[in-house]
């Protein structure tokens, strides 16, 4: 291993490990928003909505965010819509997570509905007042365990980021590798800097769902 | 359908084409996804050993799984083994070797959850019915741990497809690459190409997951109660 | 005699064409405590949920006050806030204290000031024995104490009826006295009540009058006395008789 190569590639990855956060970050932020979004119109049984947004689920989830991505960028252009490539990255990291914090969520409403929606109604409450003040709170919680994993999950895709010319840590490394042969250190940059990100969410996520499983909810 | 680029769909043998492609990335997960059904279930019964010390290597195994990106794992199996054991796998190779690494972590930790999911109460009225331990885990048991682990497994089948399509990043020809091709042998002729072949590869890729998904729900709802 | 508080005719419930309700027809005074009994399943619970508005009826008329209770119409939650109803399962919200679960709808659904509300539902946990617990979250609560809790909440909100649907029957015995006590003395204080529970004893200690339903129609209706201990038709009798066991030594 040569420290000089090491100090040297340093800076390179910092800064495609802080592209990756930034777009990893807002793709999850999207994604909670819009996994919350689809949970509460599913739950409600908005009709139309209801049946677009189970559409979406299911081609999110049943396809690869490689292919997605490759879509939005390399393809819509042709079709008129043209969006940049960082903002391909929020979206496709967006629109996959939705798909996946939306089952989150819905099973968190589901068993929170199912015991406390009739003694909220019972106090005179509207249906979007139970939803807010009661079930959200309580579904947000018990759903944290699969939220965090989800996160975990997302962060770890925007690993394909490099397929639409983004100059996140996976292409540094590819460049690099193909430009000098400093395999060993630029895989190992790469490896410490994907822990650099993950490993903090990993162990929030176990702290949190050990402190969770003390949590009753219910009974 | 010249506008659309869908045309350049049925030249030639274009089509057949995208289908060897995607044949070539299903091919590696369906051997990946087999092995480690198999692994898995080793695994996740070596995971619920009590010997403080199978239960470390088990927990960083499955932590490194857990952690590492796919793709970081591929890199470092494609270029690191050339480089560290002067091996020269191929990308196939690697690729298996990866996601089986990768889909034992987890179907190990399905079969763990599946086997100490089953409440504490089944065994003890299993025994308390005068059952054999060999009884009561073929009767009771695992029947009852198969129901969990199966809509499970099913979602992570689904899960090792869509992450097949990775392997085009260390230079697999697989479905995205053929269409990568096509689209560059016919840049002049149709420019517009890259909507209808992407989109295609899009609907392939959903095809071949959905079913999974589609019976990991039936089951999980027909067993549930 | 004045008008009936709440009103029930011809009141008609199924779900999927199975029909838990067939022809209710019930009158319920001011001050008046009604215990209703009768088997699983005859459909009891049913009538508490629908004159809550929880159910969609199929027909008949529920009317609170000359007032129409119809679940399906935008005022039922007007309706809601001057019924309480008080569940078998602690309902209690765990991610709210138990201050903060009794203030909420008065503040928020009814809009009253907080200051106000807060001292008000302080005094009613004084007097069920709770001030002590307020700042607790339920899951620091016996089942006992938060079923207390779940009917100052009910309370709070000022009903003109509390409805009751067994709230003991998922009590260890020993908590189920001290919920009971605490329904007894609501009942002392003139509350219009209407109480499903299995508590035979107790029944005949609260109830002005006494309902008995079985296979979704009123079979028998009494006060306490004319009802335990002289039960007029043979299903009532039958129903009691579960409760009594043979020595066989």
């Amino acid at each position: 291993m040569d420290w000089n190569v090491i100090t040297e590639y340093l800076p390179l990855y910092w800064k495609a490990m802080l592209l990756t956060l930034r777009i990893g970050w807002i793709g999850v932020a999207l994604a909670v928003l819009i996994g919350l979004m689809t949970a509460v119109i599913i739950h409600f049984r908005v009709p139309v909505l209801r049946v677009v947004f189970k559409i979406y689920i299911e081609i999110f989830r049943n396809t690869p965010l490689l292919i997605q991505l490759s879509f939005l960028y390399f393809a819509l252009p042709k079709i008129g819509i043209k969006i940049s490539a960082e903002v391909c990255g929020w979206l496709g990291l967006g629109l996959l997570g939705g798909s996946y914090m939306s089952e989150a969520f819905r099973s968190g409403i589901e068993v929170i509905d199912s015991v406390q929606r009739e003694s909220a109604l019972s106090l005179g409450m509207t249906n979007f007042q139970v939803m807010i003040h009661i079930i959200l709170p309580q579904a947000f919680s018990y759903s944290i365990p699969a939220v965090v994993a989800n996160i975990i999950f997302l962060l770890k895709e925007t690993s394909v980021f490099s397929a639409v010319s983004l100059i996140d840590l996976m292409f540094r490394a590819k460049d690099l590798i193909g430009l000098y042969y400093n395999t060993a250190e630029c895989l190992t940059l790469l490896v410490v800097f994907y822990l650099i990100i993950l490993l903090p969410v990993s162990i929030l996520g176990t702290v949190l769902e050990r402190r969770l499983r003390y949590a009753s909810f219910g009974t | 359908m010249q506008a659309l680029g869908l045309d350049v769909l049925f030249k030639g043998s274009n089509f057949l084409r995208l289908l060897e492609g995607l044949w070539k990335a299903l091919g590696i997960s369906l051997i990946a996804v087999a092995l480690s059904i198999v692994l898995g279930i080793l695994f996740g019964i070596v995971m619920t050993v009590r010997n403080p010390v199978v239960k470390a290597v088990c927990r960083v195994y499955l932590e490194i799984v857990r952690i590492m990106p796919q793709m970081v794992l591929l890199f470092l199996v494609f270029f690191g083994t050339t480089r560290v054991f002067g091996w020269n796998l191929n990308a196939e190779a690697a690729s298996v070797i990866v996601f089986t690494f990768w889909g034992t972590a987890e179907m190990g930790d399905l079969v763990r959850g599946a086997v100490t999911g089953v409440p504490k109460h089944q065994y003890e009225s299993a025994f308390a019915l005068g059952m054999t331990k060999a009884q009561a885990y073929l009767t009771v048991i695992i029947p009852l741990a198969i129901r969990q682990l199966i809509p499970q497994s099913m979602n992570l089948i689904t899960r090792m497809i869509k992450t097949t399509s990775l392997v085009m990043m260390i230079g697999v020809v697989e479905v995205l690459k053929v269409s990568q091709q096509i689209i560059e042998a016919n840049r002049m002729s149709s420019p517009n190409a890259v909507f209808g072949l992407y989109l295609t590869v899009f609907i392939l890729y959903f095809v071949a997951c959905w079913p999974f998904s589609l019976l990991a729900k039936r089951l999980e709802r027909k067993w549930s109660n | 005699m004045a008008d009936a508080l709440l009103k029930i005719e011809h009141l008609r419930k199924s779900y999927d064409g199975n029909v838990v309700l067939k022809n209710i027809n019930l009158k319920v005074n001011k001050g008046e405590v009604i215990v209703i009994i009768g088997p699983s399943g005859c459909g009891k619970s049913t009538l508490l949920r629908c004159i809550n508005g929880l159910e969609p009826i199929q027909g008949g008329t529920i009317k609170l006050d000359k007032e129409i209770i119809d679940s399906t119409s935008k005022s039922i939650t007007k309706l809601r806030q001057r019924i309480g109803m008080v569940f078998q399962s602690y309902d209690l919200f765990p991610h709210k204290t138990v201050l903060q679960n009794i203030i909420l709808a008065p503040t928020l659904v009814q809009k009253r000031d907080k200051k106000e509300v807060i001292a008000e539902a302080e005094q009613l946990l004084d007097r069920v024995g709770l001030l002590d617990k307020k700042d607790s979250y339920p899951r620091q609560l016996s089942g006992g104490q938060k079923q207390r809790v779940a009917i100052v909440r009910a309370l709070c909100m000022h009903p003109e009826v509390m409805l009751f649907d067994e709230v003991t029957a998922a009590l260890d015995p020993e908590m189920v006295r001290e919920v009971l006590d605490t329904m007894l003395e609501l009942a002392r204080q003139g509350s219009t009540m209407l109480i499903v529970t299995h508590e035979m004893a107790f029944a005949q200690a609260v109830s002005d009058r006494v309902i008995f339903l079985d296979n979704g129609d009123i079979v028998e209706e009494g006060t306490p006395d004319e009802f335990f201990n002289h039960p007029k038709t043979e299903r009532a009798q039958k129903f009691l008789h579960t409760f009594e066991f043979e020595h066989i030594k």
